[in-house]
């Protein structure tokens, strides 16, 4: 982080260049790979493909050097705001460290050069890590079956609307209604939209928790599922969890748990004890993997036993290795050995969410990091990243600046915590997202802002376990010098940032008057 | 328009709507409060002339760069008219919310409703 920020007047600490596009930079036969002569006879492309998948012409293709590519990309990495570049408080992402030992494993040749269409004959390994995982995240979860083959968070959502859908369907229900508190992720709602359903809101009572009374009046026969996040949205912990599951079974619908805030509770409690049905991860969160631009995502959902045989096909299973099992037949194996599969005999199954078997590098990396850890070791980092936030909420209090970012709820935080800015914005005269914007001017990624959209000017704030005590002092330090400084002439703040390679954007212009394609 | 005005010519509604009345009819918009806390409105999706609309109930969204949110009907009856403009020019609902920011006009159902609405001083006293 810098010491002094940039502000009006004060130099730039990154250039703020026109970047042209890789295609803007391409001439007419430059190259950066020279293929080598043909050793082998000649076959024409009309020979080997039918005329309809032929191309008319060559694709345009960027004709560059090597070292163009490599300083445009590398330029171009330099002008984001990364996790391994600074603090990234950013709510609900769980910005934790992404261990680089994963990156050394995931990049062995037997991960990364894993053809998809291999035979599981010759994919043993590559099978025999993801059942663990499976194992592991049921283990995790205290829900027994696992499918890893969601992409993302709002993937395994589907997924599990879908197995909702599929589980009512097969008792001959026809249920229409899924609830979802006010303070839900926006996934939630959309994926009850793209599952058919019609959604249905929950109030929020004084203390932050899903208003009983509320879903008493509406859990009814024709409610398939109430989708939950514990701690919820606003960094809480559901103490009425129990009775919640109680309710929501009574009328024959399930619970699912949308995995964002598991970050709060591994090791300690379990979805699955909670009384959820299903429960989604996002690996990329929870479990390590570079995200939020930086890779793909997973997420693998979990289920109870009623809710198995509806599980996207195929699974991977094992079964011993002898002869009569389909196994390689030795003269001796030995007494644990496992020969791995992939079983698509599975004729209640919601069917294939995906080509292939899931986001493979992830699970290497989800895995690699739930192994590093171990289970005291995944327990721990929950304790810390509540004790993390929990101080840096304290902190705050204590340096005077929330007279001004109060917190939403009066209570102990979880892994996260919810600020209003209200009387920011009324007593200094900026908004929170002129306090996200001028964070940057000090080397901070904002936290989420305007979100959940129960607080006012929401700033939603997840330090991470992965922060030192000093880190997060400073952030402290730098929040109220910002407001320090706004008392002195909110201008600042108003026209920050300063510092970036873009300044402040017109996002309202980007959605109002969109420009879609840049004519090269 | 100054920060906070509520003409008082106007009737509202505790979620943060206007209803201008002119005999049988009205027009809806959302207040400068509303449009305050949504911050910058990008895209106003347009109800169907003919659809009816019942008082308390969303009849249709407004989204900024912050959320996406249900606009609720004061007053019951039938969209007659709705403003086009706000196609191309949403930011009036920020620059003008009760003049060219309007969203629709309503022939009313049941007129004895506008009691229930509350006046400018009243609604005022409902805000933070």
């Amino acid at each position: 982080m810098t010491a002094v920020a940039p502000g009006p007047g004060r130099s730039f600490t990154q250039a703020a260049d026109d970047e042209l596009t890789i295609y803007e930079r391409s001439v007419p036969g430059r190259r950066a790979f020279v293929a080598p002569a043909l050793d082998v006879p000649a076959v024409s492309v009309e020979a080997l493909l039918p005329a309809h998948l032929r191309r008319p012409e060559p694709p345009r293709l960027p004709e560059v050097t090597e070292p163009e590519i490599v300083r445009h990309y590398n330029r171009l990495s330099k002008r984001n705001f990364d996790l391994d570049t600074g603090f990234y408080p950013l709510g609900s992402c769980t910005m934790k460290h992404n261990p680089k030992l994963h990156e050394r494993v995931a990049a062995l040749p037997g991960n990364s050069r894993l053809h998809p269409l291999q035979d599981p004959a010759r994919a043993q390994g590559a099978l025999e890590l993801m059942y663990r995982l499976g194992e592991a995240l049921a283990e995790i979860s205290g829900l027994p079956h696992v499918s890893l083959q969601p992409s993302a968070g709002s993937h395994g959502e589907l997924a599990g609307v879908l197995l909702t859908r599929a589980y009512h369907e097969d008792r001959g229900e026809r249920r229409t209604k899924v609830l979802t508190p006010e303070t839900a992720h926006g996934t939630n709602p959309a994926t009850v939209t793209m599952a058919g359903y019609e959604v249905v809101k929950l109030a929020t009572d004084r203390d932050g928790n899903v208003d009983l009374a509320d879903l008493r009046a509406k859990a009814d026969s024709d409610v398939a599922c109430l989708m939950l996040t514990n701690p919820s949205t606003l960094g809480l912990f559901e103490p009425n969890i129990s009775q919640i599951a109680e309710i929501i079974h009574g009328v024959g619908a399930t619970l699912y748990y949308d995995g964002a805030n598991l970050n709060a509770i591994m090791g300690i409690t379990r979805p699955g004890d909670m009384g959820f049905d299903i429960v989604h991860f996002n690996l990329h969160k929870s479990f390590t993997q570079p995200h939020g631009g930086g890779g793909p995502g997973s997420g693998p959902i979990a289920v109870s036993d009623r809710i198995e045989p509806y599980l996207p096909r195929p699974q991977v299973i094992r079964r011993p290795a002898t002869p009569d099992g389909g196994g390689e037949p030795t003269a001796t194996p030995p007494a644990t050995s496992w020969v791995y599969d992939l079983d698509f005999d599975r004729p209640k199954s919601i069917g294939r969410l995906r080509g292939f078997q899931g986001n493979y590098g992830v699970f290497v990396r989800s895995y690699a990091y739930i192994l590093s850890l171990g289970a005291e070791g995944l327990r721990e980092a929950s304790e810390t990243a509540v004790l993390n936030a929990n101080y840096l909420l304290a902190k705050l209090a204590a340096a005077g600046v929330g007279e001004y970012l109060p917190a939403a709820y009066n209570r102990l935080a979880m892994h996260e915590f919810v600020l209003s800015g209200a009387p920011m914005k009324a007593e200094l005269g900026i908004k929170t997202l002129d306090l996200a914007k001028r964070l940057l001017d000090f080397g901070v990624h904002p936290p989420t802002v305007y979100f959940p959209l129960l607080v006012e000017e929401a700033l939603l704030i997840e330090p991470t376990e992965t922060e030192t005590r000093e880190t997060l002092d400073r952030f402290v330090e730098i929040v109220a010098e910002v407001l320090r400084e706004a008392r002195a002439d909110p201008e600042i703040a108003r026209h920050a940032p300063y510092g970036t390679p873009v300044r402040r954007l017109d996002e309202a212009g980007a959605a109002r008057r969109p420009v879609l394609r840049q004519i090269l | 328009m100054a920060d906070g005005d509520y003409p008082s010519e106007l009737k509202y509604h505790a979620e943060h709507d206007w209803a201008r009345v002119d005999g049988d009819e009205a027009t809806f918009g959302i207040t400068w409060y509303a449009q305050d806390s949504l911050g910058e409105v990008v895209f106003f999706e347009a109800p169907a002339v003919g659809s009816t609309v019942s008082k308390d109930a969303a009849y249709t969204e407004v989204e900024s760069v912050k959320a996406v949110s249900e606009v609720i009907a004061p007053l019951s009856g039938e969209i007659v008219a709705v403003n086009e403009a706000l196609a191309a020019n949403p930011e009036a609902i920020n620059e003008d919310p009760y003049g060219a920011g309007w969203l629709v006009k309503v022939r009313l159902s049941d007129p004895a409703e506008i009691e229930t609405l509350l006046d400018a001083a009243a609604y005022a006293a409902t805000l933070p």
